[in-house]
């Protein structure tokens, strides 16, 4: 209804950079050492593990929301947190849909290292580090594919933090919640604007994700 | 290493974007139509410059309003939902209940008029005539007030909407509107909605006026006994700038200059 201002747009689109990057950063500091390990694993429940992460792929996005949303509800288990309808909760929400990106990505690209580098690594004399260190170097593209994945996932999200966010003007609205609540007002000219915006976000953000894997694609 | 740089990268360029909110919060769930009309744009910024409190306005159906304010995630609401407000306060989840306005609803469907509602028609008789044509209704179906105030209607005139003609669509007024219009079929609205997608749409008004089609708004200020950490104070300070007679002449000129008349009639001047 009221003409949506550039000052509006700014905010809406810092907090979208935020709240997935810092959602990216989490699921990435914890799900690629998880990756590697499991990656390089080679013991017998790794295929159930393996079959439970990339379930967590097919996560419904809603559902993560609500059940985060009865946990953090001032009548659910961590009320305490007093999180709720704030960026931490969507941040909460999205590193939970983010996460199981990075482990699997990481995952496949450690174990399609050659399976006698490890071998190789400790004659030469690397340690248990080392040898982790130095497979991680080798699947880099991998694990570079891993985080624009799960940054993907996490911008482009819109069911968790609608519902655990609230889509609250200049506090918890990001682009995805945006789009949705302009579609839902007749402003469709305005909603693709936004998407345009999203889509170009996300070209920057990995236009840096390439840069960084040393100017070539990631396979 | 790349990858450390790739990580530092990260904290700064999300360190920058982090917004900054220092100031006390007040949570208000309220129904998508305060929001849709433009309302809660104007009184918000009345609210915060005069308290200092950041109120944080969660859009949602008079029912997950409500849901979220027997859950305590909400320290007040406004609501449109007469009947389940009344059960709220009656199990003991709100304070304090308010009168803040109201406005109507009104019967939109298509210029072709399927079903053939005459004025002067009432509600229930048009609903009846839409039901024995069997012509296309869009339902909200999603619980919010005017989904209630709808079914209350169908109650009224003694029909059980069932068939194809009759869809429940799961979404928000302005969404359902746009439904109505694409597919010729006829839908409850609240008057504020309509007019503010009038231009969009093919539709017209159909009946109107029934006292059965009154709105009625009302603030709730949550319980503090139920839940101890609702912001009671703020909530009361809410409760209490609605009905102040400086909001209530806002509430009163809303809309008048952008539709030619008024959104929404005030309920708690002295002179009323």
């Amino acid at each position: 209804m009221t003409p949506f201002s550039a000052a509006d747009f700014w905010s809406i689109l810092r907090l979208s950079l935020w709240i997935s990057g810092t959602a990216v950063l989490i699921s990435s500091l914890v799900g690629i050492p998880c990756g590697v390990w499991l990656g390089m694993s080679r013991r017998r429940g790794k295929r159930l593990l393996a079959a439970v992460v990339h379930t967590g792929m097919a996560l419904p996005p809603v559902v993560v929301g609500l059940v985060l949303y009865l946990l953090l509800s001032r009548s659910g288990p961590l009320a305490f947190l007093d999180s709720l309808f704030t960026a931490q909760a969507m941040i909460a929400a999205q590193t939970v849909l983010a996460l199981p990106f990075v482990v699997g990505i990481t995952m496949s690209a450690v174990a399609a290292a050659p399976a006698e580098l490890p071998l190789q690594l400790r004659s030469l004399g690397a340690s248990d580090w080392q040898c982790r260190w130095t497979i991680l170097r080798e699947a880099r593209h991998g694990v570079l594919l891993a985080v624009a994945a799960a940054f993907g996932r996490s911008i482009s999200e819109v069911g968790a933090v609608l519902i655990v966010g609230g889509n609250i003007q200049g506090h918890t609205r990001v682009l995805t919640t945006a789009v949705v609540l302009e579609t839902g007002k007749g402003n469709f000219e305005f909603a693709l604007a936004l998407g345009g915006a999203l889509l170009l976000l996300a070209l920057l953000v990995n236009l840096f994700i390439v840069g960084f894997s040393g100017g070539r694609p990631p396979a | 290493m790349k990858w450390m740089q790739l990580v530092v990268l990260i904290v700064v360029l999300t360190g920058c974007a982090r917004p900054q909110h220092d100031a006390p919060t007040l949570t208000l769930a309220t129904t998508t139509s305060t929001r849709d009309s433009g309302l809660l744009d104007v009184l918000q910024p009345m609210f915060e410059q005069e308290t200092g409190i950041a109120l944080k306005a969660v859009a949602v159906g008079s029912g997950q309003a409500l849901e979220l304010g027997r859950r305590g995630d909400a320290d007040v609401l406004l609501t449109h939902a007469p009947a389940a407000e009344e059960e709220f306060m009656a199990a003991g989840y709100g304070e304090q209940r308010r009168a803040v306005m109201h406005n109507d609803f009104v019967l939109a469907g298509p210029a072709s008029d399927p079903a053939g509602i005459k004025e002067p028609m009432s509600i229930t008789e048009a609903f009846g005539q839409i039901a024995r044509s069997e012509s296309a209704f869009i339902s909200r179906g999603d619980d919010s007030g005017t989904h209630m105030k709808e079914q209350k209607i169908w109650q009224a005139a003694n029909i059980d909407p069932q068939g194809d003609w009759y869809v429940q669509a799961g979404a928000g007024m302005a969404e359902v509107l746009r439904i109505a219009s694409e597919k010729h079929a006829y839908t409850l609205a609240d008057r504020g909605t309509f007019l503010a997608q009038r231009d969009r749409l093919h539709l017209t008004i159909r009946s109107a006026g029934d006292p059965l089609l009154r709105n009625p708004y009302t603030v709730i200020v949550i319980s503090a006994a139920k839940h101890g950490n609702v912001n009671r104070e703020a909530a009361q300070r809410f409760s209490d700038f609605l009905v102040s007679s400086k909001v209530q002449h806002v509430i009163e000129k809303f809309g008048v200059e952008r539709f030619g008349q008024p959104l929404f009639f005030p309920d708690a001047l002295p002179e009323k």
